[in-house]
């Protein structure tokens, strides 16, 4: 494992200028209650699938279900209805409530295979990168750019130091993984040791990482939706996993081209919270 | 909830206290050993609940000692839920207490083996307790690799001995509940009283068979991944799981998921049977639909067992296994909809009664059909990439079972209190329990949703402060569940104290099957002399 090169003060590029003044793209937001904004087509997909085939979809079920409910409460107390009905078989009703819940799937389903098939199968890729879990932190490798050395991302102990960096706590880490805007990533996700979870809400990915096997994903960041954007490990792994947030710096392909030609070199600003050492000594 | 014989119904032989009690081969003192363990249970994962959602009120770490700790509570809380609360209120005390009544029977087909059934049980709790204090990891005691015990988590990375305790535990637990599965398919297979055929038989017996098989199928499957993972942890031993030496660790996800799905439905079937019984009751009408309901559960099971790896979507599935699974989760919904409509369709032309039952099972029908919908969401593969383990899977599963299974449960305690106590409870002490529950564990679990949506991922300590506030109203709900449930244990010691007598068929007309027609609490032995049933009776 290699920590980042770290650049000296004077070859600070545009990049990472852009870098640490990059705004916060999509994240949670507190009293938040649908997706965070989708920045991939697979995200961008899935999110109109849930909010407009699939939320009407349940939304009309469930509220069927309460006026049935509530009408039955009215009309069929004991004191509007004394006396009951004994009827106990209809067969029609009871086609037409096996058939129609049939019909609804198989309307839903079609959209529902397209996406999943969508996401799945990978489309040419223009870079790969391969993020591995560790006990509690990933480690980025650039499988393209030899020049990259293969670092540690780790999250930012403190929350002072978080917010004098301007991340939230407990998703801002010291080093993020830099990905280019509009560019097809391929992602191979593995680990170390336990079973962890590589997962991005606004990218729409979340792939297990599994020791003795490597998983794989893709996205594809929209041109013009450059800034950082989070995630979080989602697989139970011990101790730390709360602590083991995802960072992604998504920026613009000619800034990108620059940061590979500086050998993946992080502002002293950046790289001078290392405070992640710890957890990584522990290996 | 000490059933009062009364001196009238003294037969054959009445055992003494400690006879009675520990030896006991009655079913109904059996299920009522059962409902005792199932409330001490539930109070201990009550309080497990409860400080994890203390701690999660605002962010930060305040309550726990550490992460571990934390790790450990949303483990044990998960697997004494379900081993030892939901299913021994359900199958074994309702179960136990009523299947051979309402199939006209004097007992269980295996009285001694029910009695090692239940036996089990504890001694597997206690196995469970013990873990809590052993060491797990090299960061505390307990252990916490979550309910589903995933490797290497729970190999590796859990070396010190609290694990094991778990692994006995659930063996134990998982024995006492193939012998209970035994028990009742025999007992409903052969000692159904004459003219009680399979078609006339009520649907709370209809549940547990269903219910029954799922449990010799499935159990089995957990017994045999816990002991593997038993033996991966030996040092020298087995690597079924281990990659290092030719293993695979999403193999015991497999193996855990075939037995986990069904167990699910093991869980609400019965419940299923319960909400029938108590809708009929008090709309004053026969069950609309038999036939649908009883093999609606059927269906259930069959495509219970061909749906597991829906809970493994992100592991890296090839893309056609994951429309396979996809599609046949979509399935269930068909059957677990003509469930619905069919209570709906009982209800619909009834003379309706609003007692406490009817407010529970009222109050299942519709947050169920909530779970309900939400799973529908999470079928969807491409939907779970974004959903997967995050706090949106943690309310659908307590809708369904927090508020399906447990609201079952409160449904059938309050239906049958009378009959099993011969004792009437203060009805305001009892609405006022269901009316606190309603609110809390609606509010507990609904902002999850959101949670889940904006990302929260489950089994979290901490969170980012843009978490807060969904979390601090999710908590409160907790608060409002804890005065809840305060007011049931007032209900039940009120109800001992004040000793209100009830009557044989306490509800009336509506009240069918065959416990309605022996007295409150029934007789040591009931059905000396077989009931008939007439073909024309109905369920």
């Amino acid at each position: 494992m290699h920590l980042p090169k770290i650049a000296s003060s004077t070859a600070v590029t545009g990049l990472t200028g852009s870098m640490s003044a990059a705004a916060r793209a999509a994240e949670p937001v507190d009293g938040g209650i649908g997706f965070q904004e989708a920045v991939t087509p697979v995200m961008e997909k899935l999110t109109w699938f849930h909010n407009w085939m699939l939320m009407p979809i349940i939304t009309g079920i469930v509220l069927l279900v309460l006026a049935l409910i509530i009408y039955i409460m009215v009309r069929f107390n004991e004191k509007a209805n004394p006396q009951p009905s004994k009827t106990s078989h209809n067969t029609l009703i009871e086609v037409i409530w096996t058939v129609i819940p049939v019909i609804i799937l198989l309307v839903m389903i079609v959209p529902s295979m397209r996406l999943l098939y969508f996401q799945d199968a990978l489309p040419e890729t223009e870079m790969t990168i391969k993020a591995t879990g560790n006990t509690w932190n990933w480690e980025y490798s650039y499988i393209d750019h030899e020049n990259i050395d293969s670092f540690v991302s780790s999250m930012l102990e403190e929350r002072t130091d978080a917010e004098a960096e301007g991340k939230p706590y407990l998703l801002g880490t010291d080093f993020p993984l830099v990905v280019p805007s509009g560019t097809r990533v391929k992602v191979l996700v593995t680990s170390n040791n336990n079973l962890h979870s590589f997962a991005v809400p606004a990218f729409g990915i979340k792939i297990d990482a599994i020791p003795g096997r490597i998983n794989e994903t893709w996205f594809e960041v929209f041109e013009g939706r450059e800034g950082t954007y989070y995630g979080q490990c989602s697989e139970l792994c011990g101790v730390r996993h709360a602590y083991m947030p995802i960072e992604i710096r998504v920026v613009t392909r000619d800034a990108f081209a620059d940061w590979v030609a500086n050998d993946g070199a992080f502002t002293t600003t950046v790289a001078t919270n290392t405070s992640g050492g710890q957890t990584a000594a522990q290996q | 909830m000490v059933a009062v014989y009364g001196d009238d119904h003294v037969d054959s032989g009445r055992p003494g206290f400690f006879t009675r009690w520990f030896y006991s081969t009655n079913h109904k003192d059996i299920g009522t050993l059962y409902l005792v363990f199932a409330i001490i249970s539930g109070l201990i994962g009550g309080y497990l609940s409860l400080m994890m959602r203390l701690e999660l009120a605002e962010p930060g770490v305040q309550i726990f000692e550490s992460e571990h700790q934390y790790n450990v509570f949303i483990s044990m809380h998960g697997l004494i839920m379900i081993f030892f609360m939901v299913m021994p209120a359900l199958i074994g005390g309702f179960g136990n207490w009523f299947v051979p009544i309402m199939i006209g029977a004097p007992d269980m087909a295996f009285p001694r083996m029910n009695n090692l059934s239940f036996w089990l049980l504890p001694v597997a709790l206690v196995c469970l307790l013990i873990s809590f204090f052993v060491q797990g990891d090299a960061s505390g005691n307990g252990f916490g690799g979550g309910w589903v015990m995933y490797p290497p988590l729970s190999t590796s990375g859990s070396p010190g001995p609290a694990f094991d305790f778990v692994i006995i535990g659930l063996l134990a637990a998982g024995f006492s509940s193939i012998f209970g599965a035994i028990n009742f398919i025999t007992t409903i297979l052969n000692m159904r009283a004459p003219g009680m055929t399979m078609h006339k038989m009520p649907l709370f017996a209809w549940g547990v068979l269903v219910t029954a098989f799922l449990l010799l199928l499935a159990l089995p499957v957990l017994a045999a991944s816990l002991f593997m993972l038993f033996t991966d942890r030996i040092p020298g031993g087995t690597g079924f799981f281990d990659p290092a030496m030719g293993g695979d660790p999403v193999m015991f996800q497999h193996l855990f998921w075939f037995f986990g799905h069904p167990e699910v439905y093991i869980m609400i079937l019965p419940a299923f049977g319960i909400i029938s019984h108590v809708v009929s009751t008090f709309s004053r009408k026969p069950i609309f639909g038999y036939l649908g309901m009883a093999y609606a559960m059927v269906a259930i099971g069959v495509v219970g067992f061909i749906v597991w790896a829906h809970h493994m979507y992100t592991v890296g599935m090839n893309v056609n296994l994951k429309a396979y699974f996809m599609a046949a989760t979509l399935v269930i919904a068909v059957p677990t909809g003509i469930k619905i409509f069919s209570w709906l369709a009982t209800m619909w032309g009834g003379s309706i009664r609003f007692t406490i039952p009817m407010l529970w099972a009222q109050a299942f029908i519709f947050l169920f059909v909530i779970g309900g919908v939400t799973g529908v969401v999470l079928a969807n593969a491409g939907v779970d990439s974004a959903l997967h383990d995050t706090y949106y899977v943690v309310a659908h599963f307590h809708y369904v079972l927090s508020m399906g299974a447990v609201f079952g449960i409160f449904c059938g305690f309050y239906y049958w209190f009378g009959k099993m106590s011969g004792l009437q409870y203060n009805k305001w002490l009892a609405t006022i329990h269901f009316w606190f529950s309603f609110v809390g564990v609606n509010l507990i679990f609904f902002p999850q949703h959101f949670l889940g949506m904006q990302g929260m991922p489950r089994r979290y300590i901490d969170y980012p402060d843009a978490f807060s506030l969904w979390n601090k109203v999710s908590s409160y709900g907790s608060y409002v569940t804890l005065i809840g449930t305060l007011f049931f244990f007032v209900m039940l010691i009120e109800a001992y104290i004040s000793r209100r007598r009830v009557s044989d068929n306490y509800w009336g007309e509506g009240a069918t099957t065959l416990e309605w027609t022996l007295s409150s609490p029934p007789p040591f032995h009931q059905f000396d002399t077989l009931p008939r049933i007439g073909r024309d009776d109905h369920h």
